[in-house]
């Protein structure tokens, strides 16, 4: 067991864990935020991903020994930022989500995208997005969210 | 409680209901439903009335209106369109509504299936009476209490948004009417609103689950914590049916945080090893650290290869018949040259819904706590009841929020509720969280059968069908279970044979007859069934014929649909008007593709835009026309159908099939059975609903059936191949 420093959502948190122990699971059970979904495990769904030092990362792979001082923000904290809570809000106009379960995911991802690209094409859309799934299939809506955001902002 | 009054209401349910209502302690109202299900084998002899706690309406003084759904919300918008149907009757603010997902009990059980469900399309079909009927009753008792307090008639009263109106400008909320209604009888009938009347019905509703499912505040079955709990995860025989023959769990338990290892009964008469620690990650550490030699003697070893080999013989000759008209021999005196022989096949497909299975109980000697997301609650609680010894009345079962489910939720034999009470059974007092992993669950089992079609038509001078002999090969999903006296008969699994055995294409000399091997692999309902591969033969055959009749796809179905197919001719209708101006302005390289389908009384048609981009198809556009009656919320039924089109799309991908190799699941995470990323679903997906007035019908199943035919007929069109095997390997 080894003590780590996290930065969460700009907020200073400490976990006492085994060093292997992937980031969302000290997110979810050590952290208690359980915004940040466990899909997979295996880097191939993206419901885990948060910002980790402002890259979209799935944090279901990177063990909390390497998160570093990298601060880390979570589906949780994106709100605070204007993209964050445009894209959010473009969700809940857009009436987006089915289960919701990968929608935290879906979300960082596409507040990463809009970070980098802020009118992002339909190309540029499915290259960001292209990691997360959605079961229900809600993807059609996702893209209209993100198109709906990036025009709100801009 | 104050007042308490019992009516029989006159509603149309086949079981008798009674309404419950009573005051709070606080000044609130309630309104209960509960129904009188006779015991099974006792018709006619309704046990004694239960008057549970909760309730479907609770008004409270802050003007809060909380509404019981009695189903599990897992993206289908029951949440919002069940409540909806009972705001509107009662003339409730729709913005002071919410809703909150019942507990397991008799009340909430389905009004014809007598299991609390979510199923065959059923919430909103089911429930509309029922939910309305609720509202209208709460409604005509706060009017009445209104009216006696200013003595006045009830019918010089009106309402809306939470507020009576009576004479001479007076007015009173509802909130304030609570306690008075209480008091007032139940009124023996109510009127229901004309639909020119619904303020919500018909509208398009946003979801009520929506910013607590964007802000990471929603919380899942998954992310329940309670204080002290512990979480397990279990380590399934790696072939069904087996058990350890030894374990040594030395360094299992040597992890830190690791609780207790111990072995437990798991499905098909398995055993496992459960492995409970303090948290998830330790769980699986722990379970990896295990050394188990497994005994596999006198273990069915199912290989999928092998088993193709078998349906596609079982699919030459004749099953047990599950429907015949018209000549049995129609075929023999048909020219060769007249005639199709198509072989499918299917493969076993898991769900996968993206939050992963789990269960929570706290077992504590005489009663018991469990955390769920459960389409089957009442199934569930009784499960877990007799694991651990108790009645259902003794568990209380709390409905979680669920991360899809798609049917896998939905599970006969209750096998992940009765793992996680054999584990909480070792620790009273404490919850125990069950976790399947993603690894789990692709390899656990309970998946959409594989089967193989076989189908041989007689086509006459017209180019139409005259002779159809169809046989279907696989598993009965309700074989063993208490389903199986419903769904079977003379050796026919309905759920096998829906949407051939019922074709609404008129064919006058028709048989389609079933086999239903018997392999050890778990099979289950996946969302819409039997429509998963019948739609798919059905449809890319009807497409086949159009072409050889050298006819448009749109008009060889009008010209084959038996007259009273009217939500298939509507639908076709519709969606031929509403895709026209694309599907003649196709770019080069780009195909259309019909298709029509109907299933859980809702038709569908659609047309798709499909071009083949890097060896996989591409599609570009989907046109759908609806007609499921009543369109209870046009936003949810939007949206269902836009999402089932790229769920509808799992079965084309080229990892969207479970193999087995000598008793062992080939893949075990999303690398290796992949469902429909962003770039594999419909780029855009076109809803037309079909006004209707009938009484609503399934909007969950519906969307899925139709796509996969559609895209395959799109490609055919393209490559001049066929396409009869998935999933789509090769185009």
């Amino acid at each position: 067991m080894e003590t780590y420093k996290l930065t969460v959502n700009g907020q200073a948190k400490e976990v006492t864990v085994d060093p292997g122990t992937p980031l969302l699971w000290a997110l979810r059970e050590d952290l208690k935020m359980t915004g940040t979904k466990y899909g997979c495990g295996i880097s191939a769904c993206g419901a885990c991903t948060v910002h980790l030092g402002g890259i979209a990362t799935r944090s279901c792979v990177v063990p909390v020994s390497l998160v570093g001082d990298r601060p880390i923000v979570t589906i949780e904290g994106i709100g605070q930022d204007p993209v964050g809570r445009a894209v959010q809000n473009a969700w809940v106009l857009e009436d987006v989500v089915q289960c919701g379960y990968c929608q935290s995911g879906q979300i960082m991802s596409a507040v990463a995208l809009l970070k980098r690209t802020p009118r992002p094409t339909d190309t540029n859309i499915e290259e960001s997005m292209g990691g997360n799934i959605c079961r229900c299939g809600t993807y059609v809506r996702i893209r209209e969210a993100i198109k709906s955001a990036a025009q709100q902002l801009t | 409680m104050a007042a308490t009054t019992s009516i029989v209401n006159e509603s149309n349910l086949s079981r008798r209901s009674f309404l419950r209502v009573s005051a709070t302690a606080a000044g609130g109202l309630l309104v209960s439903l509960y129904f009188d299900f006779p015991l099974a084998g006792q018709e006619g002899q309704p046990r004694a009335k239960v008057y549970p706690p909760d309730a479907f309406v609770h008004i409270k003084p802050d003007g809060k209106i909380i509404i019981q759904v009695n189903r599990l919300e897992f993206g289908q918008g029951v949440q919002t369109s069940l409540p909806m149907l009972l705001a509107d009757e009662m003339d409730a603010d729709w913005s002071q509504v919410v809703a909150e997902l019942a507990p397991a009990a008799d009340e909430y059980k389905d009004p014809l299936f007598g299991i609390q469900m979510v199923g065959g399309s059923g919430s909103i079909a089911h429930s509309f009476q029922q939910y309305r009927e609720l509202g209208a009753r709460t409604r005509a008792m706060l009017v009445a209490a209104a009216a006696q307090q200013w003595k006045v008639r009830p019918e010089q009263c009106r309402t809306e948004a939470s507020v009576v109106y009576g004479p001479g400008g007076v007015s009173a909320k509802y909130s304030d009417l609570a306690e008075a209604a209480a008091h007032v009888p139940v009124p023996e009938a109510v009127t229901l609103k004309s639909s020119a009347d619904f303020r919500l019905v018909g509208h398009k509703i946003r979801r009520l689950d929506s910013r607590p499912k964007c802000d990471g505040s929603q919380k899942f079955g998954l992310d329940l914590d309670l204080p002290g709990m512990k979480v397990a995860v279990v380590a399934h025989p790696p072939i069904f049916g087996a058990a350890p023959k030894s374990v040594d769990d030395k360094a299992a338990r040597s992890v830190p945080g690791v609780v207790d290892v111990f072995e437990i009964p798991v499905s098909r008469k398995g055993r496992g090893i459960a492995v409970v620690a303090d948290k998830f990650w330790t769980a699986k550490m722990a379970r990896e650290r295990l050394q188990i030699d497994w005994d596999f003697s006198g273990i069915e070893r199912p290989d999928t290869s092998q088993l193709r080999e078998k349906y596609k013989e079982l699919a030459g000759t004749p099953g047990n018949v599950a429907v015949a008209r018209g000549k049995e021999n129609a075929l023999d005196g048909i020219a060769s040259g007249n005639r199709i022989v198509a072989e499918y096949e299917f493969p076993y497909l898991a769900h996968t819904p993206m939050e992963p299975l789990n269960t929570t109980i706290r077992f504590d000697g005489d009663r018991a706590e469990v955390w769920a997301g459960s389409q089957f609650q009442t199934v569930d609680q009784a499960a877990i009841g007799q694991v651990l010894g108790l009645t259902p009345p003794q568990i209380t079962f709390h409905t979680e929020m669920a991360g899809g489910g798609f049917g896998r939720r939905a599970v006969p034999d209750s096998h992940v509720q009765r793992e996680a009470a054999a584990i909480a059974k070792r620790f009273t007092g404490t919850p125990v969280k069950l976790i399947w992993s993603r690894e789990d669950d692709v390899q656990g089992g309970y998946y959409r059968p594989m089967h193989a079609h076989r189908v041989e038509i007689g086509i006459g001078a017209d180019g139409m069908p005259i002779a159809w002999r169809h046989v279907v090969v696989g598993q009965s999903i309700t074989a063993g279970t208490p389903f199986e006296a419903y769904t079977t008969k003379n050796g026919v699994d309905e759920t096998a044979v829906e949407g051939v055995g019922d074709t609404h294409y008129e064919i006058p000399n028709f048989l389609v007859t079933v086999h239903h091997p018997t392999v050890s692999v778990p099979v289950l309902w996946f969302r819409s069934v039997g429509h998963t591969h019948t739609a798919f033969v059905m449809e890319t055959l009807i497409d086949e014929l159009a072409i050889r009749a050298k006819m448009d796809p749109i008009a060889y179905r009008r010209k084959l649909l038996k007259p009273d197919a009217k939500k298939l001719l509507g639908t076709l209708a519709v969606m031929e008007k509403e895709s026209a101006a694309w599907r003649s302005n196709l770019p080069v390289g780009h195909a259309a593709g019909i298709s029509c389908h109907e299933s859980f009384d809702t038709g569908v048609a659609c047309a798709v835009d499909v071009s083949i981009v890097d060896d996989r198809p591409k599609i570009h556009r989907v046109t759908l026309a609806v007609d499921c009656g009543v369109a209870v919320n046009p936003l949810t039924i939007e949206s269902q159908f836009q999402a089932g089109a790229c769920f509808a799309v799992s079965q084309l991908m080229a990892k969207g099939a479970i193999t087995l190799k000598d008793g062992y699941v080939e893949q075990s995470n999303f690398d290796g059975y992949t469902p429909p990323y962003i770039v594999d679903a419909p780029t855009a997906v076109d809803v037309h609903i079909v006004p209707s007035s009938e009484k609503p019908s399934g909007c969950g199943e519906p969307p899925v059936p139709v796509i996969s035919p559609a895209v395959v007929n799109a490609l055919s069109r393209l490559t001049g191949k066929r396409y009869r095997t998935l999933p789509l390997m090769i185009l």
